[in-house]
């Protein structure tokens, strides 16, 4: 260790070992192309007509061609015959006098009427909405539930095991008590009962995961709050006379960090899944919205119709995501704790 | 003792990979030999690669990142380790090379049963039935003196003291009749009177056997009777090897003259301790002379005076009631200003406990300890609070004590923070550097982190901390028991200077008797939480009164 090395602490000297991993390099590309498509929909920049109906129901994929079968499509055009009216219908016609002047008040509300498309790139669904856009919005939506909901449960998760590790005593007893009932209750249930109470909305789905979710990083953090209280350089803290919050945020939660900062990851991923369940049993984002869940969820009767294109999208976008983050999580994990990750 | 060799180690290099450009090399070619039936001491601070050569001949050494060259040799009865596959020095090791560890603790499986554990290594090297190992470990642990080992052979470690498991330890080591007995720092962990009984023990059954022992230490009094060629070692270079007479009447290195004369001894107090780059630089002859006398007089002005302080420890026993065990138990002492008093005692003597309970780390069951006249155990916390700054605490292990995601300039505003010490963080930084300056320091430290520094160095940064609240008394709990012989000299030496500057009382706690002899000018010994014995440093040595502290001093070892 020379003298003359640039001091760095702990999260540079990380980032480094993150860095130096081609594989977590990977990860945070894709991740950071995601957050950026996710970040741009937000803005309303790219996928802002994601509701509007710009091809035929079950519009084919670009690559299929319009000639793929398609009830809706462009080979299922039959030709119809133009009827014509000519002066002799006209003169039994008892509308005929006023054709002229209903053309002329209809010519007021002329638009050019957009034909919808045969094909969109990634297909359409049932209302000829574009799978594509869909599924960009729906990857905003769902990011963000994830990233909401595991900000609040790891900030329930830390601030309750933060007291409670530190404190522990009577403090200690409650926490753990209230953490007992609170598992014994099964998740669905819970996840329903929370639901019930909040409505039903994107914000009721962040704070009924939130609310749900907090408890494995409660555990965590506490046993680690018991674990460092013990330390000695709390210990020294409290010989120089720190008080009991700046122990417990200035002395112990820096050294805690890490492992929330991976808790973080960890549920964001487990929230992004818990989403996807909770809208296929209809409890999560309301329907008009969408999420990655919403849009497994209309999946069922297009597979009926052989229409398989919504669900390879979302699958594949949706795991990519999934793989990436869960990946990185582990990534970051041994980059934080190397003593742990050597294999 | 006979000529001949039983282990040849002769020009073994070994070098780790660390990453992709970066080697470490620990051993740069090193040549000693183990005569059969005679003892080996392998003496040196951490990381001299005293430990590292062990391991190399034990086959320890991980392999994934490890490099011996090929011109590296280990002959052992003529064979070469070196030559030999894996198999081979797996089925070597055990059966006629063994190893005692550090730490018994965390050495011996917390779930077998120790008679297990004997068991097996008997049976993985020797064609023997159950019954027969059984009875065979019996013998073991007799031979090793535990007490009743028909019925000990069924507990498990943690019901063994760590001098009973150090014995099991040597017991699974001996089990298969080693030729050489390999022992890695064996009584660091344990206190002096237990250290004495098993050298007493190694040495009994190193005659008893016939085997050869490698003793692997720091401490190059702990060696002097017992070694018959002693190696010194240091970064990776052996700096002098001969007998063990030799080495220590007439030293040659002055690496060696050095770790002898810096470990302060028992009968010798110099004014200021010498510490290795005096020999290294040749300023070997302008040391200080003379002998810093010690020692309180009535007339001397009380600091701190501790009455009948009580601290006792609720354990759970059984579903519903509680035991109460004492750890302090009536301590009475008065702490005179600008003097030092030595608490020493083994471990779970309460001597720790004691210093925590005066600062109010620990909550207090009785007592009174008396400072400006008032009584700081009967003060609320929020009363307490301005006392803090005048008492603070050097802990002993400088890896666990300061803060790793602070910088030391964190480190060292914090307190002058809490207390108000100047008005603006200018003023204190710029008071912080300073303080880094008087404890020896670069004031480059101040943007660095804890793990960037050195033991002794950290143990330099955890001084200056304290001193920025410029306290009137420091306890120093063990505060250069983890440090190295070399590094000790200079924190006590920077701890005496300060005494001297500051006019600051210490309680010195410590297990080490001659590092309080030199420090302390009163001296307390506790055992079980009780003060056996107090007074005056120079009188206790002269002539202890107590039986207890008479079987501590008998216990020092080189004495």
């Amino acid at each position: 260790m020379t003298q003359q090395q640039a001091s760095y602490g702990f999260w540079r000297a990380a980032g480094k070992r993150l860095w130096a991993d081609k594989l977590a390099r990977f990860c945070m590309a894709v991740l950071v192309v995601y957050f950026l498509v996710a970040g741009a929909a937000g803005m309303g920049w790219v996928a802002k007509d994601w509701n509007e109906e710009v091809g035929v129901s079950y519009a084919n994929p670009s690559f299929l061609g319009d000639d793929y079968p398609n009830p809706q499509g462009k080979n299922s055009i039959i030709s119809q015959d133009v009827l014509v009216i000519d002066e002799k219908q006209k003169a039994v016609d008892p509308l005929a006098p006023y054709y002229e002047e209903i053309e002329k008040n209809a010519a007021a509300y002329e638009k050019a009427e957009v034909k919808p498309s045969w094909t969109l790139l990634l297909g359409g669904d049932k209302w000829g909405r574009d799978v594509l856009d869909k599924v960009i919005k729906a990857g905003q939506v769902s990011i963000s539930i994830g990233l909401a909901s595991a900000l609040l449960a790891v900030f329930i998760g830390t601030v309750l095991g933060a007291l409670g590790g530190y404190f522990g005593g009577k403090l200690g007893d409650l926490l753990e008590w209230f953490y007992n009932i609170f598992t014994s209750v099964p998740y669905i249930l819970l996840v329903l009962a929370f639901a019930a109470v909040f409505g039903k909305g994107v914000s009721t789905v962040i704070l009924v995961l939130g609310f749900v979710g907090w408890t494995g990083t409660y555990r965590l953090i506490r046993a680690e709050y018991i674990k460092q209280r013990g330390r000695d350089y709390v210990m020294a803290a409290n010989a120089i006379g720190a008080s009991h919050g700046r122990k417990m945020f200035v002395h112990i939660l820096p050294n805690v960090s890490h492992l929330i900062l991976v808790q973080l990851s960890q549920l964001v991923v487990d929230f992004i899944k818990a989403e996807v369940i909770l809208s296929f049993l209809g409890l999560g984002v309301p329907t008009d919205s969408v999420s990655w869940g919403i849009m497994i969820n209309e999946v069922m009767p297009e597979l009926v119709l052989g229409k398989w294109w919504q669900l390879a999208t979302v699958a594949v976008v949706m795991s990519t995501f999934v793989v990436s983050f869960g990946l990185f999580t582990d990534l970051l994990r041994d980059a934080l704790d190397p003593k742990a990750s050597r294999r | 003792m006979t000529t001949e060799n039983l282990l040849e180690i002769k020009n073994l290099r070994v070098t780790f990979r660390l990453g992709k450009n970066e080697r470490f090399e620990a051993l740069q070619g090193v040549n000693y030999v183990i005569p059969k039936n005679s003892v080996v001491a392998l003496v040196g601070e951490s990381g001299s690669g005293k430990s590292v050569s062990a391991m190399a001949i034990m086959d320890l050494l991980p392999r994934a990142n490890t490099e011996i060259p090929a011109d590296s040799g280990m002959v052992f009865e003529g064979t070469d380790l070196l030559k030999q596959t894996e198999k081979q020095r797996r089925d070597l090791c055990g059966k006629h090379i063994s190893m005692i560890f550090q730490d018994p603790m965390t050495s011996l499986n917390p779930v077998y049963r120790v008679g297990d554990q004997i068991v097996e290594v008997l049976r993985l090297h020797k064609p023997l039935s159950k019954n027969e190992a059984k009875k065979r470990a019996v013998e073991l642990l007799r031979e090793v003196g535990i007490p009743d080992p028909e019925t000990r052979i069924n507990s498990y470690p943690h019901e063994m003291s760590g001098g009973q498991q150090q014995r099991v330890m040597i017991a699974m080591a001996i089990a298969c009749e080693p030729k050489l007995l390999i022992a890695d720092e064996p009584t660091t962990a344990l206190d002096v009177t237990i250290q004495k009984q098993i050298i007493e023990l190694l040495m009994k059954l190193k005659q008893s056997h016939g085997m050869s022992v490698l003793f692997i230490t720091h401490d190059l009094e702990l060696v002097r009777e017992i070694a018959d060629h002693v190696v010194v070692m240091h970064r990776g270079v052996i700096k002098e090897q001969g007998p063990a007479e030799s080495v220590f009447t007439a030293p040659k290195d002055p690496y060696t003259r050095a770790l002898l004369a810096c470990r302060p001894t028992i009968d010798k107090r110099p004014i200021r301790l010498p510490i290795v780059e005096d020999f290294l630089q040749g300023r070997e002859h302008e040391l200080p002379q003379g002998e810093r006398s010690r020692g309180v007089s009535p007339a001397d002005p009380i600091i701190l005076q501790v009455n009948n302080l009580k601290k006792t420890f609720r354990v759970k026993q059984g579903l519903f009631s509680h035991k109460e065990v004492a750890a302090v138990k009536d301590v009475s002492f008065k702490l005179a200003r600008g003097k030092t008093l030595g608490i020493v005692g083994e471990s779970g003597s309460g001597k720790t406990t004691l210093g925590k309970t005066i600062l109010r780390l620990n909550s207090c069951e009785g007592g009174e300890v008396i400072y400006n006249n008032k009584n700081l155990m009967g003060l609320s916390d929020r009363e307490f609070q301005p006392y803090k700054r005048q008492l603070q605490i050097i802990f002993q292990n400088p890896y666990a004590s300061l803060n790793p995601r602070f910088t030391v300039g964190d480190i060292l505003l914090e307190p002058m923070r809490v207390h108000g010490i100047h008005d603006t963080d200018k003023d204190r930084a710029d008071h912080a550097i300073q303080l880094l300056r008087r404890v020896g320091l670069d004031e480059k430290a101040f943007h660095k982190y804890p793990h960037e520094f050195s033991g002794g160095q950290r143990q330099r940064i955890s001084i200056a901390r304290c001193l920025s609240m410029k306290p009137e008394i420091l306890v120093c709990d063990e505060s250069v028991s983890a440090l190295d012989v070399s590094v000790q000299a200079q924190v006590l030496n920077l701890l005496q200077e300060l005494q001297d500057e500051y006019g600051m009382s210490y309680l010195f706690i410590s297990h080490d008797l001659s590092v309080v002899k030199y420090i302390s000018d009163e001296v307390l010994v506790m055992h079980h939480g009780e003060m056996v014995e107090y007074a005056n440093s120079d009188e206790l040595y002269r002539e202890p009164k107590h039986a207890y502290t008479q079987k501590l001093l008998a216990a020092i070892p080189g004495r």
